[in-house]
C-alpha cells in the first residue's frame, strides 16, 4: 500500500479545533495530488473529514459531528492569471487578499465585496456568501467558470474550464459554492475578472422610515443610473441608511450621481446626503462576533424584511442589524453576541412566518447550537440535495453535521 | 390506407391509455404520420421517431407522466420549441417525447421585484415582449428567441450576442420547478434568489434534459438601458481586427456584443442582402455599447480611438434602431447567405480564450488551404465563441468527409488551447462523443455520478450530454441549404 498519500499526517491538537471539535489528526497537503491521496487515505480508513483554509469561518454552519482528519489547505497556493483574458485559476489555499493584489496589479479584480482578512479562496467559495456588489457582475456563483474537486473518494474530477462561454458538461461547481466542502474538497478554481472600475461614486442617504425605504429604493428601480449596489444598513436602533454605489468612467459616475441625488432625494439637506469616491473600510464586513442570520426575500421586501427583523429584535430587547443588497434581496441579520436562545427562536420564527421569506443561520454561537435551534428552516428539494449528497459522498464523511443535507436535527421540506 | 411504417413499440403502446388519463385524447399523439413530425431538433441529420408524443398542460400532468415513465422504465424525452442544434430533443424510439408546447402562460410579470413567472413552452421573446411595457426584457437572447422556449433554454442554458456583459440563462434564472426522473414536482427558489442548501437551479441549469422536465421558471427582468450605440469597424485584416478586440477588452470596456466577421463571410452576407459593408474590408467588428447615457458616450469615444490605432480605416457609428439593424444586417444574415453559396455546410461551434484567437484563427485558415475546404467565420469575438462555417459540396465525392475531418479539427484546436467544445449549442447527441476531448474518464464518472443521482435508472433523455458507445462514430452536424427556420424568417442564425 502506498504511504505517499499521508505523508505529513500529525496528531490533531487543540489549535485544529473546528467548532470545539479536535480532529484525531490533521495534514496540510502539499499540491493536488497529495490532496486526492490524502482523501483516498481518507476513504480506505473510512476517517470523517473537516476542511480548513483561512479558519476565519470555521464557526459557519452546523456544529461537526465528527472530525478524523482534518485538512488544511494552505499548501495549494497558486495563482495563474491571463490578463488579456481576464480570467484567473487559483488554487484553493490561496489568500483572498494575495488575490487580489496580484489582480489589482494588473487593473483587474475578483468582483466580489471584500472579505475578511486571512480567507482563503477556497473557504469563500466553500461559505458562498456574496456582498452588496453583486448587482453588475453577479454573485459568487456566477463569477465561477471551472472547478477542479478532490471527491471523498480520493479521485479528482474537473467541471467547467477557463474560458467564458462553455456549456459542456454539467455546472459541479455550483454545487460546491456555498457547500460547505460537503461533497469534496475544492482543490482549485477559475474565475472570470472584471477590470477595475476608473472611478466609483458611493452616495448615502438616511431613511427616517420603511415607507422613504420603500420610496427611494422604487426610484432606484425605475432610475437607469445602474449602480453596482444599492445597500441597506439597518439597525434597531438609530437611523437607517442606504448606500448606492455606483462604478464607471469618471464622466459617467459624476452625471449618474447628480442624476440620481436629484430624484432620490429631492429636498433633503445636503448635510444630510454624503457622496464619497471610495468605498470605507468596512464595507461589506459582518461583525466578527455574534450570529449571523441570511435573509433572502423577494427584492421589493428587502426593506419590510430590514424593518421586521428589527421590530422582532426590538421585542426581544436584542440589538440585531440587518444589511445587504437590497436590490438583490439577500441580507445579514445580525445578532449580538450573547443573546438567547429564546430571543433567536423568535427572530428566526418571526422571519421564516413570511410566505417567500428564508431565513438560514449561518453562524451560531455555542450555546445556541447546544439548544439545538434549527439553522436551516425549510429547504425546498432537501430531498434532491441529500440524492446527491448520498451519491457524491456515500459515507456521509465530508463535514458531517455542518451543512443541511448531514443537519442532526432533520429540517424540514416544503 | 392506414399507415404500418413506425409502429409503436409494445411497451410505449401499453402506456398509451393511461397517457391518455393524464393528458387528455388530444394530449397523446399516437398516429404515426403525427409523431414523426417531431422526428428531430434543429439538426437534421440525426432523427427517430418518437414511440409516443405527449403534450401536457400542467407541471401536474408532466409530473404524472414522468411518474409513469419512472414506474415502467420507459425512457421520456423533454422538448421544447425543437430549436436546438445538437440534438438534444432527439426523440428516443421507445420513449414518450414530453413537448410543452401546450405550456405557454405566462404566469405573472411582476416589475417591483423585476421578474416573471413563465411556463417552460413559453418563447424567449415573448418573456421580452411582456416585460417591454414596464421598462424591462429578458437579457439572453439566443437568435433563435423568437421561436425557442424558455424551458429549452434553461436546458442548454442559452445565450446570445449580448452574453458578453450580460450572462447566461443561468445568470437570470433565480426559481424553477422541475419534476425529477422519478416524478416527484420539485420547488426550487422563486423570487428571492440564493436559497438555502445547494444551487441545484445552477446545476440544473445546462442539463440538456437529463435531470428532468422545467415545468415553471421564474426569471429576472433587465432593465431596457437609456442608450444603445453600435459601431461598425473595419479592416484589413483579420490580425488587426482581432488586436482591436483585445484592446478594448484590455481597456476596462465591457461592451454589451462585439461581432467578427471574415473576407468570405463579408462576401456571402453582401451577395445575399447588400448590407454595403466597407468595400475592402478583411475584418469588420460590430462593437454594441449599452448603459447610462454617459458612460456609453464615454466609452464610445475609446472604442472609436481604439479601433482606429489598431488600423480600422473605416467606423459607421449607429445611434437609432434602424441605423442599428443596418449595421446588424450583414452579420445576422451571414449564417443564412453562406448556405446559399455553398450546398452544404457545417456549423461548428467551439470557445478559445479570447487572446488565442489570432492563432487559432490563422490555424483555420491553414486547415482550409490543406484540404481545399472553404472556411467562413462569423463569432462571438469578445468571449472567444467561434461558429466556423465549414462549406463543401455534398455531390463531391469525399468533400463531406473531408469538411467533417476540417471541422472536428477545428474543435481540437480550441481544446488544445483550453478552450471548449461548445459555446452555446451543446453536447445532446451531435458532441457527446466529443466530451472525452475535454474531459478526463474521471471527469466524466463524475459528471456520471450525478446524473444517477437524479436518475438512477437512467430514463431522462439517455444517450444526452455524455459518451455512449453506441453513438460514437454517427456523422456531426451536416447542414444542407438554410437552416428552415432562418428561412421562413422565424430565426436569426448567428
Ligand atoms: C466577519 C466576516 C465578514 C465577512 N464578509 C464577507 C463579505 O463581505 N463578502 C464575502 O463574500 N464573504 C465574507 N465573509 C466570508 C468570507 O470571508 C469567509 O469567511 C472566508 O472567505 C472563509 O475563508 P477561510 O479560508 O477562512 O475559510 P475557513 O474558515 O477555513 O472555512 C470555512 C468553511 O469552508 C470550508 N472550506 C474551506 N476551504 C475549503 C475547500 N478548499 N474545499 C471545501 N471546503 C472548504 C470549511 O470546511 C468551512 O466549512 C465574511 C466572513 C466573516 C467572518
Ligand atoms: C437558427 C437558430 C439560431 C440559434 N441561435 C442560438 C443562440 O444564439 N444561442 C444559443 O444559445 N442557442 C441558439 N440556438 C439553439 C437553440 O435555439 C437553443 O439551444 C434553445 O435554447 C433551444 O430551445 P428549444 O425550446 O428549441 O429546445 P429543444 O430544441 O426543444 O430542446 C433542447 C434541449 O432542451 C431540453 N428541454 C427542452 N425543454 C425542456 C424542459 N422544459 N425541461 C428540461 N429540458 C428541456 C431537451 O430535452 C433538449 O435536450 C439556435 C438555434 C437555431 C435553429
Amino acid at each position: 500500500m502506498t504511504r505517499q498519500g499521508i505523508e505529513g499526517v500529525r496528531p490533531g491538537g487543540p489549535e485544529d479545533a473546528v467548532c470545539g471539535v479536535v480532529p484525531a489528526r490533521a495534514a496540510r497537503p502539499r499540491d493536488v495530488d497529495g490532496l486526492a491521496g490524502l482523501l483516498a487515505e481518507a476513504a480506505r480508513n473510512g476517517w470523517s473529514v473537516a476542511v480548513r483554509g483561512g479558519g476565519t469561518a470555521l464557526d459557519w454552519g452546523g456544529r461537526p459531528a465528527s472530525a478524523d482528519l482534518l485538512v488544511d489547505t494552505g499548501g495549494l497556493v497558486r495563482i495563474d492569471h491571463d490578463a488579456g483574458d481576464l480570467v484567473v485559476e487559483v488554487g484553493a489555499g490561496t489568500p483572498v487578499a494575495e488575490l487580489s493584489a496580484v489582480l489589482a496589479k494588473a487593473g483587474q479584480r475578483l468582483s466580489v465585496d471584500p472579505v475578511r482578512a486571512g480567507g482563503t479562496v477556497g473557504g469563500l467559495l466553500a461559505t458562498g456568501l456574496s456582498g452588496p456588489r453583486r448587482l453588475l457582475t453577479g454573485a459568487l456563483r456566477d463569477l465561477v467558470i471551472g472547478m477542479t474537486v478532490v471527491r471523498p473518494d480520493g479521485v479528482m474530477a474537473r467541471s467547467g474550464g477557463r474560458v467564458v462561454k462553455n456549456v459542456a458538461g454539467y455546472d459541479l461547481a455550483k454545487l460546491h459554492v456555498g457547500g460547505y466542502g460537503t461533497l469534496g474538497v475544492i482543490a482549485s478554481a477559475a474565475f472570470r475578472l472584471h477590470p477595475l472600475p476608473p472611478a466609483l461614486r458611493l452616495l448615502e442617504l438616511p431613511l427616517p422610515s420603511l415607507a422613504h425605504a420603500e420610496r427611494r429604493l422604487t426610484v432606484l428601480r425605475a432610475s437607469h443610473a445602474v449602480p453596482a449596489a444599492v445597500e441597506l444598513d439597518w439597525p434597531v436602533e438609530g437611523r437607517s441608511r442606504l448606500r448606492v454605489v455606483l462604478e464607471g468612467t469618471p464622466e459617467g459616475v459624476d452625471s449618474r450621481a447628480a442624476g440620481l441625488l436629484e430624484s432620490l432625494a429631492p429636498g433633503l439637506p445636503a448635510e444630510e446626503v454624503r457622496v464619497a469616491d471610495r468605498l470605507p473600510d468596512d464595507w461589506g464586513l459582518l461583525p466578527a462576533e455574534g450570529t449571523l442570520i441570511r435573509l433572502s426575500v423577494p427584492p421589493a421586501e428587502a426593506a419590510a424584511a430590514a424593518a421586521r427583523a428589527a421590530e422582532l429584535g426590538g421585542a426581544v430587547d436584542t440589538d440585531v442589524r440587518t444589511t445587504g443588497s437590497a436590490r438583490a434581496g439577500t441580507l445579514v441579520t445580525a445578532v449580538p453576541p450573547g443573546a438567547s436562545v429564546a430571543a433567536v427562536t423568535v427572530l428566526l420564527e418571526g422571519l421564516r412566518s413570511h410566505s417567500g421569506w428564508t431565513a438560514t443561520v449561518v453562524r451560531a454561537e455555542e450555546h445556541l447550537h447546544a439548544a439545538g435551534i434549527d439553522l436551516w428552516g425549510e429547504v425546498p428539494g432537501l430531498a434532491v440535495m441529500r440524492a446527491v449528497k448520498d451519491a457524491m459522498d456515500p459515507g456521509h464523511r465530508m463535514a458531517p453535521g455542518r451543512f443541511v443535507t448531514g443537519a442532526p436535527h432533520t429540517p424540514r421540506e416544503e | 390506407m392506414p399507415d404500418t411504417a413506425d409502429p409503436i413499440p409494445a411497451a410505449v403502446a401499453a402506456l398509451v391509455p393511461r397517457l391518455r388519463e393524464i393528458c387528455g385524447e388530444d394530449g397523446v399523439l399516437t398516429d404515426a404520420s403525427r409523431r414523426r413530425v417531431y422526428d428531430s431538433d434543429g439538426i437534421t441529420h440525426h432523427r427517430e421517431v418518437p414511440g409516443v408524443v405527449v403534450l401536457p398542460t400542467t407541471a401536474e400532468q408532466v409530473a404524472a407522466v414522468v411518474g409513469l415513465c419512472a414506474e415502467t422504465g420507459v425512457p421520456f424525452v423533454p422538448r421544447g420549441a425543437g430549436t436546438g442544434l445538437s440534438g438534444g430533443a432527439l426523440p428516443h424510439p421507445e420513449g414518450v417525447l414530453l413537448t410543452t408546447s401546450r405550456m405557454r402562460r405566462i404566469v405573472e410579470v411582476d416589475p417591483d421585484n423585476e421578474c416573471a413567472v413563465v411556463e417552460p413552452g413559453v418563447t424567449n421573446l415573448d418573456v421580452s415582449r411582456a416585460a417591454a411595457p414596464y421598462g424591462y426584457y429578458y437579457a439572453p437572447d439566443p437568435s433563435s428567441q423568437q421561436v425557442c422556449s424558455v424551458g429549452g433554454n434553461v436546458a442548454e442554458n442559452s445565450g446570445g450576442a449580448h452574453c458578453l456583459k450580460y450572462g447566461f440563462t443561468v445568470n437570470h434564472v433565480r426559481g424553477l420547478d422541475v419534476v425529477t426522473p422519478d416524478g416527484a414536482l420539485v420547488r426550487l427558489g422563486g423570487k428571492a434568489s440564493e436559497a438555502p442548501g445547494h444551487d441545484l437551479i445552477g446545476a440544473f441549469i445546462g442539463s440538456e434534459g437529463t435531470l428532468g422536465v422545467a415545468t415553471r421558471i421564474t426569471v429576472g427582468l433587465t432593465r431596457l438601458p437609456e442608450r444603445t450605440v453600435t459601431l461598425l469597424a473595419a479592416f484589413t485584416s483579420m490580425d488587426a481586427g482581432g488586436r482591436a478586440v483585445g484592446d478594448i477588452i484590455a481597456a476596462g470596456v465591457l461592451p454589451s456584443a462585439i461581432e467578427m466577421m471574415d473576407a468570405l463571410a463579408i462576401e456571402a452576407a453582401e451577395a445575399a442582402v447588400a448590407c454595403d459593408y466597407p468595400a475592402g474590408a478583411a475584418a469588420v467588428l460590430i462593437v454594441e455599447l449599452d448603459g447610462p447615457a454617459a458612460e456609453v458616450e464615454a466609452e464610445l469615444a475609446e472604442v472609436t480611438r481604439l479601433c482606429a490605432a489598431a488600423g480600422s480605416f473605416e467606423t459607421r457609428t449607429a445611434a437609432d434602431a434602424d441605423e442599428r439593424a443596418r449595421i446588424w444586417k450583414g452579420r445576422k444574415s451571414a449564417f443564412a447567405a453562406v448556405g446559399r453559396i455553398s450546398p452544404s455546410y457545417i456549423v461548428q461551434d467551439g470557445v478559445v480564450p479570447r487572446t488565442a484567437l489570432s492563432e487559432v484563427l490563422r490555424r483555420i485558415t491553414e486547415l482550409s488551404e490543406e484540404s481545399g475546404i472553404r472556411v467562413a467565420n462569423v463569432f462571438h469575438a469578445g468571449d472567444g465563441n467561434l461558429h466556423p462555417l465549414v462549406l463543401f459540396d455534398d455531390a463531391e465525392p469525399g468533400a463531406g468527409e473531408r469538411a467533417e475531418e476540417v471541422s472536428g479539427a477545428i474543435l481540437d484546436l480550441c481544446v488544445e488551447h483550453g478552450g471548449s467544445i461548445t459555446g452555446e449549442h451543446g453536447v445532446g447527441v451531435d458532441k457527446a462523443c466529443k466530451m472525452p476531448r475535454m474531459y478526463s474518464p474521471d471527469d466524466l464518472a463524475t459528471f456520471d455520478l450525478f446524473r444517477r443521482a437524479l436518475d438512477p435508472e437512467g430514463i431522462a433523455n439517455p444517450y444526452k450530454l455524455l459518451p455512449t458507445p453506441r453513438l460514437c462514430g454517427e456523422r456531426p452536424g451536416v447542414r444542407t441549404g438554410v437552416h428552415p427556420l432562418v428561412e421562413s424568417g422565424r430565426a436569426e442564425q448567428f
